[in-house]
């Protein structure tokens, strides 16, 4: 199959960058990412330079592509990682324009790269359980119902890619903070700290730049590990309860 | 050089405790005075990175990744291993140790293996209180299932993103400690020289990714974490970043690699389906809980499979070989990784195999739908329900345990794992070598520690499944926090370092030659093509199976190829700016020396064991023959220089406490 491809390229953080347009022969059974590489090969043995893209695992878990495809972060397909999208849900002849993910929080490093470090941050305010190595009691001390790890699960699923952010209008990192707020409020661990936590992470939150909530869920609806806008109402409820409970100001 | 692996002395199952009350301690205020770099942030490494700030270090952490979140733990599958014995099936510390040695085929120092097993414990007690969502019973209390080459059921697991969920919960541990000031935390930083003051391990050169920056870390210690170098083959399940260059820097400096030749080749992978494929996608260990290996009898049924003429599906019970369960029936689909891995090539060397290149046999969970169907049903009481109903219910048993496993296959292959069976085929997955380290995971240079799947310590020539996880947490949370100390008890009085020396001079200098060397080298092919030839190289002559000829035929590939390297390697773009081609170049440089040293190491190894298939030494049924009387040692290398042969030390193994004996799941 024949693409034209419309790439963004940006020489660094402090330059404008512009779309550039690539033909690209790939077949179907390639990875969207195994296409680029093609392109790159193809650049690089012209003497020119490759693009610029994150990638590792290849295999949807680590977080680190983050590709803005046709318009959608990731991609087409639902639940599917920019690594894990494959050629075949692409036609012949088709222009893919593939965009880096756009936020204020988010500033481009290069081509399709940009800096996330702001979701470091976010947790390093408080998305934690408080306990020093060899602290802990055996591991069957408190009882955890099946569901209840299981919901935690769903929410700790989160692979802190971002697509999320780069698919609200606002830039909101609700459902990211949400995720984290959930997974350890949910269980019997982290519910000690759950209030402070979430005062200490959203406060950090809009200190990165992030948006207000748009509440069109399309943050739900691009994630591609399905993490649910449930998680973003119960941080609201942790951070309301903080807020008339708190002791510290 | 004479090897002490500092084993302490006494009973085995006394020897960790008595030496942790007995080693000398670094006071809390002193603590404070004291550096450590801890280079890489998966398990392992955030794992110590954190256990060490809490204690008070002053510690900073290393990764190449943009945030520590990133780094390949967070895909591991199926589990981790502790012997908790929670399902009163027989587990025990002792069981887990001789299971390990075991499963390693008598290759690894039987010391280090127990207090892996001893420790076992503490890390889940450790991740659940980090608040890990491991799956639970109703009752609410720890799941577990089995994993290969054990009869018990020890790991513990979070659907099939164990690894995510256990890296998790050491990154904010690490995040914690980071927010504390305890960790200074430095991303896109990757190391490329460690820097030795008076023989010992005192600071590393690194790269900023996305300013070209070079710069100068000093500390008291160094603790290298950085993962293992199955990407030398190029494809593997690694992450394509994955690579050996930290570890290779050491090893340039002085440190020994222990092991190189061992390699884990994964049983359950999906097969290599194109040239321009970049990776190679895992199917967990925890699929052979359920599945069932199987190839065609009749050789023209697998040929016309093969032709897409007929399906898996379509081949009748009586007409398939499920070749594990006829040849291990102790163990069936069950036999670990390396014994599956070569029993799935014999298959498909006789022309078996089920997919067009002719690598490939099937991976079937038909039976497990049925049975989980059947049980269903019963428990729903459900009268005389027809094979459809039945289909339905153990489908839905069968993707509560591995939905996300058959998705990732599904996207992967466009095909449907629940009705035709799933493609599978051995692949690059992990390395029991890497730099040779002692009981205090300290390498031969003082100061210069590794931990997890970069060192050698702990898997002998083959890890059993479940067991990297356990390792890496181990030795971040449990034995480095205690064992640096043996080190820096005695650098109390020694005052911080300062980055002006000769030593870093030359070092930061040597990293500048070097990679100008790449961007001025003015050749036409790239560091990935390269790459690409490597790997090939690799898994033709050093992978499943190698012989004396074909190793020597290799060492001379790679030779050639390195030496068209530096001829004819092309690295756009400049030194000061984000530029992956130069990232690649440098690794790749690395992976030519490194893969010349694993066919040697390969070469000199004249037996078969774990996952060192030599096709001279076989029994006559076909299985890995250990050479106990003449090959019973760690081979640990050491670099002379470019022009030279790296020297063999050799560290005799010694059991005391396990009868060696022939490996057998029969």
């Amino acid at each position: 199959m024949k693409l034209n491809l419309k790439v963004w390229r940006q020489k660094n953080a402090k330059v404008k960058g512009q779309f550039e347009s690539y033909q690209v022969v790939a077949n179907e059974h390639m990875s969207f990412l195994e296409m680029l590489d093609v392109l790159n090969e193809s650049l690089v043995s012209g003497q020119k330079e490759p693009v610029a893209f994150e990638h590792d695992c290849r295999e949807g878990i680590c977080g680190t592509c983050n590709l803005v495809i046709n318009g959608q972060p990731h991609g087409p397909q639902n639940g599917t990682t920019t690594c894990q999208l494959h050629m075949r849900h692409f036609k012949d002849g088709q222009t893919i324009v593939i965009e880096p993910f756009r936020a204020k929080a988010f500033p481009v490093l290069k081509d399709l790269v940009v800096d996330r470090s702001a979701f470091d941050r976010i947790i390093q305010a408080g998305g934690y359980v408080s306990v020093d190595t060899g602290q802990a009691p055996d591991g069957n001390t408190i009882p955890i119902g099946k569901d209840v790890a299981g919901q935690a699960f769903e929410a700790a699923a989160c692979i802190g890619c971002g697509a999320c952010v780069a698919a609200c209008p606002n830039s909101s990192a609700m459902l990211f903070v949400g995720a984290k707020i959930s997974h350890l409020a949910l269980l019997p661990q982290g519910e000690v700290e759950a209030k402070k936590r979430a005062q200490k992470m959203v406060h950090q939150m809009d200190e990165e730049g992030f948006g207000m909530c748009s509440n069109i869920t399309a943050c739900e609806a691009e994630c591609p590990k399905g993490i649910s806008v449930e998680n973003i109402a119960r941080m609201n409820r942790e951070y309301i309860g903080a807020s008339f409970t708190s002791q510290d100001k | 050089m004479e090897l002490n692996g500092n084993v302490p002395t006494g009973p085995l199952a006394e020897k960790w405790t008595k030496y942790k009350s007995s080693m000398p301690l670094v006071s809390p205020d002193n603590k404070r005075r004291l550096d450590v770099i801890v280079v890489g942030s998966g398990l392992a490494g955030a794992a110590a990175a954190a256990s060490m700030g809490e204690l008070g270090y002053n510690v900073k952490c290393f990764t190449f990744h943009d945030s520590p979140r990133r780094a390949h733990s967070i895909a591991a599958q199926g589990g981790i291993n502790a012997a908790k014995n929670y399902k009163n099936d027989g587990d025990s510390i002792y069981r887990l140790f001789y299971d390990t040695i075991k499963g390693g085929d008598y290759r690894a120092r039987e010391g280090n293996v127990h207090r892996l097993a001893e420790v076992s414990v503490d890390i889940i007690d450790q991740c659940v209180a980090q608040g890990v969502p491991f799956a639970r019973e109703y009752s609410g209390m720890l799941d577990n299932r089995s994993f290969g080459g054990v009869q018990v059921q020890r790991t513990f697991y979070a659907r099939g993103q164990t690894g995510q969920q256990l890296l998790i919960g050491a990154y904010q541990a690490l995040s914690r400690q980071i927010s504390l000031g305890n960790v200074t935390m430095y991303n896109r930083h990757e190391m490329l020289d460690v820097v030795l003051v008076e023989g010992k391990a005192r600071g590393i050169i690194t790269r900023n990714l996305v300013t070209g920056k070079l710069d100068r870390f000093a500390a008291h210690a160094v603790v290298l974490a950085t993962g293992g170098y199955g990407n030398v083959f190029y494809l593997s399940t690694n992450a394509m970043m994955c690579n050996v260059t930290a570890a290779w820097r050491a090893v340039r400096r002085g440190a020994l690699m222990a092991n190189p030749c061992y390699t884990q080749i994964h049983p359950t992978c999906i097969p290599q389906y194109g040239d321009y494929q970049s990776k190679l996608t895992l199917m967990s260990e925890s699929l052979r809980n359920d599945g069932r290996v199987w190839v065609p009898k009749n050789l023209d049924d697998a040929k016309a499979i093969r032709e897409g003429k007929k399906k898996g599906k379509d081949i009748p019970e009586a007409d398939r070989d499920y070749y594990l369960e006829r040849r291990y029936p102790a163990f069936g689909n069950l036999v670990p990784r390396d014994v599956a891995s070569r029993a799935a090539k014999v298959e498909c060397d006789k022309g078996h195999g089920i997919v067009p290149t002719g690598l490939g046999v099937y991976l079937d969970f038909n039976a497990a739908i049925d049975r989980y169907g059947k049980s269903k049903a019963h428990s729903m009481n459900l009268e005389s329900p027809s094979a459809q109903q039945i289909w339905e219910l153990g489908q839905k048993v069968v993707e509560e345990k591995y939905g996300n496993l058959f998705e990732m296959y599904e996207k992967i292959t466009g095909e449907d794992p629940y009705t035709n069976p799933m493609k599978i085929y051995p692949a690059v997955h992990y390395t029991m070598g890497g730099l040779w380290v002692d009981y205090n995971l300290q390498t031969n240079i003082p100061g210069l520690f590794a931990l997890g799947e970069c060192n050698f310590s702990d898997h002998g020539a083959n890890r059993l499944g479940a067991s990297a996880l356990m390792q890496g947490l181990a030795d971040g949370y449990f034995v480095i926090p205690y064992t640096i100390g043996t080190f820096l008890s005695k650098e109390i009085r020694t005052p911080r370092f300062k980055t002006d020396s000769p030593e870093f001079e030359e070092a930061e200098q040597s990293v500048h030659q070097r990679l100008t060397g790449f961007i001025n080298n003015g050749g036409k092919q790239s560091a990935e093509s390269f790459h690409r030839r490597l790997g090939k190289i690799m898994w033709d002559y050093c992978g499943m199976a190698r012989t004396a000829e074909g190793l020597t035929t290799a060492r001379r590939m790679i030779q050639e190829l390195k030496a068209e390297f530096y001829a004819d390697l092309y690295v756009p773009g400049t030194m000061d700016e984000f530029n992956p081609e130069l990232e690649k170049a440098t690794r790749v440089a690395d992976f030519l020396e490194l893969g010349e040293m694993m066919c040697l190491d390969a070469l000199e190894r004249q037996e078969s064991c774990g996952g060192h298939f030599r096709e001279e030494y076989q029994t006559e049924e076909g299985e890995a023959m250990r050479d106990d009387e003449n090959m019973m040692f760690v081979s640990a290398w050491g670099w002379q220089d470019t022009s030279k042969e790296p020297e063999l030390n050799k560290e005799p193994l010694i059991y005391e406490n396990v009868k060696v004996a022939a490996r057998s799941y029969k």
